[in-house]
């Protein structure tokens, strides 16, 4: 017999019960450990995911700001639909999913209870279109075309349609106002994409699903102001997705309003103008090609002188904005960029580039005045001017003698600037300049005239132009011998020559390259825009401006008002002394030089009115008229692909615009009343207490009421030659002919 | 030693009122109170516990926030009151009525395999009364196996015959634990055979039974289980469900899912918690189970790493304390029944936390005193009752 210990336990059974304790009390230190591990060192994490799993975001859309002219008047704005929704939430806590209700609202709406159930469905991998791409906790709209009779029946039986909202909802519109159009300026909207949410997801301003972004124009380049910022209401929901609370809620914030100094009047103008120069251009026959003039193309610019604003900008081919809203059709996006398209969408006042023709010779002028070269200075206006065996001829042969710098500007005389141009080509060392010689005066003024480069326009993807110099000849030969050395041959067809001589010296400044380019022809390259920004500062004194459409910022709530600032971008690198003369010459080529046939009777006396006319040689095409004009307060450059000469193509539209503006009649009186804006417009429209702003009505069409008004203007006619110019003593023109056309190249126009 | 055990008989005269209850030998100062504070505290914690976990669940609560808090609190009262009345006849009593005890719990456990009995969460082991009422008579069964097997085990060496229980002994005691595991097993409920499994092994070990029988148990269990994988007996989705602690996605729409959404709702409590019915993941239901198996959870989530310490705490004073019952008590008898509650309670904690907290196999085992639940809240309060009767009847003096 064993010893029992008084307690019952053998020694073996104490171990083991020690054993037991241990093991107990490690399993709960085991548990200890671990709740520790999940909750303190892993707590933020698992919050996170928490916070995931119960909280879904509806998203109340920011209402987009409007974009106003500088009236007021709405060039787009919202415009209110009645849009039946159904919440999948309140649909899903009936009894059979909300089937009953839906069938019901198909035949509020008379739609088929299908269709309206697919709509509400939810995509996945196995359900085809249609159905819901979105958070599903967001209202589904079902239709945005809804009567105010069916919202209403909907509304007023609440209780019969559990979960079916009839609101009315903002969807972008381009109002269009007084038949204006504006459509490339404006831009348009599209949804965001994928790529987008994700890039600026970590931002500060990131986007939403249902977000609509601004793809091009001011709708895109003010995207930011005028999205405003969705609001998004967070809810609580519990594992079957029914909402059981209300999170943190941001409160939707509209987007500001735009206020542009474009006026709407005299934008439908311009665009109208525009339009019916091309229309009539058509009508026009060629003789060099032998047949009617295509204008394919246009633009525009109406800018203010002294502030760089633009007043209107239209460009041609153009497109009604409006195919955008709620989704453009595939046939009608094909219509808009596809090949075969005749590019629409292109804002051609900023992104069609061509030679400028004559209207470079202010360039030319000023240019040659920083070489040294005398203002009164007489320089010859021969006929022809010979370099080498080759001609370069003035237009019609014409002579003028021993002229002024101003002179020659006035009657476009091409032989001066090649005179000047030659003497500098060789002053710089002619074809194989010494290293650091060449001083380049043409050049670098167009450099200085801001050509080459954006203007900085608040537009995007403005395009540059070009200015020919050295280093892109250089850089362009480097691009493209290879091609050229293949293709030239010596005694080839005209393409197959051109090709051999740049394959041979293409990286050179050639004295051909350097004639032609003084007078705007050649490789050099201006946008509209370009040219604005030069006329306008030669109007005011020498400022170039970085363009400007956008005026002020005006927030929603009417309280914050962000003007935007005209920007300087430079000085004409011209005198006041130089820039007076050409004042004087390019009024001369309105009451006596290239444009005069077209401005008979203009009261220049009380309106001073300034032009040059251009036109572009294209190679293979027509040739690009140019006409570049201002007064004191506005510059209006108005250009047309294969239409023929500037003034003939574009110079009764340019004096409608003009006349639209200050109210110029027929007979060349003035009525003040029917000016649209005789003096550019300062201030902005007026906000009301409410954050709404104050517009004028527009009714009518401005454009027809100036075509009214010009009725008996003797030079309405339709002829494109001034063959029968009024004033025949000057029967000059800014075109010419050359024998070769060396270097020219196909231009986009 | 007479079959009352309520009062001490024989000892100094008969003392009235407070200062009977107070006196040094009297029963009220040989009750073991931290460990019915902390199983007190406990099933307080939990009623708090259930009722946040379900006062929004209007599909299962009758459409009445209380509906689980009164029942929890009636539970609780009528598991005190079994306590009471267990302490009241005491172990020794029960000693005798073992078998009847056993027989009957066996007899429940058949009947649940009856019509009689009901299915829930796939496992049939509910009878289910009407007006509502049901119990799981398995739950009783690990109180008769521990007693059953205390009896037999205890007899000879209590009597003094033996040292330690002989191999036929053991064979017995064993014997007379399989035949219930075997009908849970049909049930089939797999966490109450492993709790009884793990009582099994608790009990054995103070019984001081030979080493051999330990780890002849323990070896078989492994290569059980070893068989039971590599045989293919199970369906591979079965192993996957099981595995799932682990691995959440080898089954994420069932058991990966609750595993996931607990260790959210656990994790996201922090060190203070979201406050009591202020958890997200508890108000929103995304645990299932929430007031019975994962009931860890809600205190997670609402009272965080501080308020779900406390209960682990609060388990570890009842073992603790019940281990130094089994150590204290004078007859082997006693020892084997608190250890066998000490392995059943400690198995029990261990896997339902442990689940929860993604470090066990999920199992349908309730927390003892937090789960909602009546069968579960009378067996361990029976069993508070019993290791309280321990506690009080060791010899006065030694």
């Amino acid at each position: 017999m064993t010893n029992i210990p008084e307690t019952g336990r053998t020694p073996r059974v104490q171990t083991r019960l020690v054993v037991i304790q241990i093991l107990v009390l490690s399993l709960l230190g085991t548990l200890g450990g671990r709740l520790w591990y999940l909750q303190i060192r892993e707590g933020a994490e698992y919050q996170k995911e928490a916070s995931g799993n119960h909280v879904q975001q509806v998203v109340d859309p920011a209402v987009r700001g409007d974009i106003l002219d500088a009236r007021g008047v709405p060039l787009a704005d919202n415009e209110t639909r009645l849009v039946v929704s159904a919440s999948r939430t309140d649909l899903l806590k009936q009894k059979d999913d909300g089937k009953a209700v839906l069938a019901k609202l198909a035949g509020v709406l008379g739609m088929k209870p299908e269709e309206v159930s697919q709509k509400v469905r939810l995509c996945d991998a196995k359900t085809p279109q249609p159905c819901w791409n979105g958070s599903p906790y967001q209202p589904i709209p079902i239709t945005d075309e809804a009567t105010p009779k069916q919202a209403l029946q909907i509304r007023e039986r609440a209780e019969d349609f559990p979960g079916i909202t009839a609101e009315p909802e903002a969807v972008r519109r381009y109002a269009g106002p007084g038949k204006s159009n504006t459509a490339q300026v404006l831009g348009y909207l599209s949804p965001v994409t994928d790529d987008e949410i994700q890039k600026a997801k970590d931002t500060d301003s990131p986007y939403l699903r249902s977000d609509m972004v601004g793809r091009s124009g001011l709708e895109r380049r003010y995207d930011r102001v005028l999205r405003g910022k969705a609001g998004v209401t967070r809810y609580e929901v519990d594992n079957l997705g029914r909402v059981i609370g209300k999170a943190k809620s941001d409160a939707a914030e509209s987007g500001s309003n735009l206020v542009t100094s474009i006026d709407s009047r005299v934008q439908r103008v311009a665009e109208y103008e525009l339009d019916k120069a091309m229309k009539k251009a058509r009508q026009q026959f060629d003789k060099i090609t032998g047949e009617n003039y295509k204008a394919d193309s246009g633009a525009v610019v109406v800018m203010e002188a002294k502030t760089g604003r633009i007043v209107a900008m239209a460009s041609a081919p153009t497109y009604d904005p409006n195919v955008w809203v709620g989704g453009i059709s595939g046939k009608d996006y094909k219509a808009l960029t596809g090949k075969d398209s005749d590019y629409p969408l292109l804002n051609r006042a900023i992104q069609g580039q061509a030679a400028p023709g004559s209207t470079f010779k202010v360039v030319s002028t000023a240019a040659a005045v920083q070489a040294g070269y005398e203002w009164d200075g007489g320089y010859p206006c021969t006929s022809s001017y010979s370099v080498g065996g080759q001609v370069f001829k003035n237009f019609e042969g014409e002579s003028f003698g021993p002229i002024s710098l101003g002179r020659a500007l006035e009657v476009s005389c091409d032989t001066v600037f090649y005179g000047l141009a030659d003497r500098e080509w060789k002053k710089d060392g002619g074809i194989n300049p010494k290293k650091g010689q060449p001083k380049d005066y043409f050049f670098k003024t167009a450099h200085q005239f801001g050509l080459g480069k954006e203007t900085g326009v608040d537009l995007p993807n403005e395009v540059t132009g070009r200015v020919p110099d050295r280093q892109w000849k250089l850089d362009y030969w480097k691009a493209n011998k290879d091609a050229w050395c293949k293709s030239g041959k010596k005694d080839g067809s005209y393409v197959e020559k051109i090709a051999y001589e740049n394959c041979l010296e293409g990286n050179k400044m050639r004295e051909g390259d350097e004639i032609n380019y003084s007078i705007g022809q050649g490789d050099t390259l201006v946008t509209p825009i370009q040219e604005a920004v030069i006329y306008g500062a030669v109007a005011n004194g020498g400022t170039m401006y970085h363009p400007t459409i956008g005026k002020a910022v005006i927030s929603a709530d009417g309280k914050t008002v962000t003007p935007i600032k005209p920007r300087k971008s430079g000085k004409l690198p011209v005198s006041q002394a130089t820039l007076k003369g050409m004042n004087d010459a390019f009024a001369g080529v309105i009451t006596r030089g290239t444009a005069a046939w077209k401005f008979g009777g203009w009261p220049q006396d009380k309106i001073a009115l300034h032009a040059k006319t251009g036109t572009a040689e294209v190679y293979g095409k027509q040739t690009t008229g140019w006409l570049a004009t201002y007064t004191k307060d506005y510059s209006v450059i108005m250009t047309i692909a294969q239409a023929g000469t500037g003034s003939g193509s574009s110079g009764e539209a340019v004096r409608n615009i003009y006349s639209a503006l200050y109210g110029v009649q027929g007979d060349g009186s003035i009525d003040n009343k029917k000016a649209l804006l005789p003096e550019p417009q300062k201030g902005l429209p007026k906000v009301r207490t409410d954050g709404t702003i104050a517009a004028p009505k527009v009714t009518g069409d401005p454009a027809k009421d100036v075509e009214a008004s010009q009725q008996d203007n003797p030079t309405n006619d339709d002829t494109q030659q001034p063959a029968t110019s009024p004033s025949p003593s000057t029967g000059n023109s800014n075109t010419r002919r050359r024998p070769r056309r060396r270097g020219s190249r196909r231009m986009p126009t | 030693m007479t079959g009352n055990s309520f009062s001490v008989s024989g000892y100094g005269p008969a003392r009235a009122g407070w200062t009977r209850i107070l006196a040094r030998d009297s029963l009220a100062r040989r009750l073991d109170w931290p460990m019915l504070f902390a199983a007190t505290a406990l099933s307080l914690i939990g009623s708090l516990l259930v009722y946040s976990a379900t006062r929004n669940r209007t599909e299962i609560n009758q459409g009445d926030p209380y509906y689980f808090l009164i029942r929890h609190l009636m539970n609780l009262g009528i598991g005190l009151a079994l306590m009471v009345g267990t302490l009241w006849l005491g172990h020794r009593a029960l000693r005798n009525a073992v078998p009847v005890l056993y027989g009957t719990s066996l007899l429940g456990v058949l009947l649940v395999l009856t019509p009689l009995g009901a299915t829930i969460n796939g496992s049939r082991n509910w009878i289910v009364f009407g007006g509502g009422f049901s119990l799981q008579p398995a739950e009783f069964v690990k109180i008769t196996i521990i007693l059953g097997m205390a009896m037999i085990l205890a007899a000879r060496v209590d009597a003094g015959d033996k040292p330690y229980p002989d191999h036929r002994t053991v064979l017995q005691s064993l014997g007379l634990a399989t035949v219930p595991i075997l009908i849970v097993l049909l049930m089939p409920d797999l966490g109450t055979v492993l709790a009884m499994v793990a009582i099994i092994l608790g009990v054995l070990l103070a019984s001081g039974a030979s080493n051999r029988w330990i780890f002849g148990l323990l070896t078989t269990g492994v290569i059980g289980c070893v068989a039971i994988w590599q045989l293919h007996i199970l369906d591979e989705y079965q192993i996957n469900r099981f595995a799932a602690f682990a691995n959440p996605d080898l089954d994420p729409a069932g058991v990966g899912y609750n595993t996931n959404q607990a260790r959210i709702a656990i994790g996201s409590g922090g060190l203070t918690g979201a406050g009591l019915f202020h958890g997200s993941q508890t108000t929103g239901q995304f645990v299932p189970e929430q007031q019975t198996d994962f009931v860890f959870t809600v205190a997670g989530e609402e009272l965080g790493f501080l308020g779900a310490g406390l209960i682990i705490l609060l388990l570890g004073v009842i073992l603790w304390r019940a281990c130094r019952i089994a150590r204290d008590s004078t007859e082997l008898y006693g020892t084997i029944v608190a250890a066998g509650i000490v392995a059943w309670f400690a198995f029990q904690a261990f896997e339902n936390i442990g689940m929860t907290l993604g470090i066990m196999p999920v199992t349908g085992l309730p927390l003892p005193f937090v789960s909602y639940g009546g069968s579960s809240m009378f067996a361990v309060w029976v069993a508070i009752g019993l290791l309280q009767s321990i506690k009080v009847q060791r010899p006065m003096s030694a």
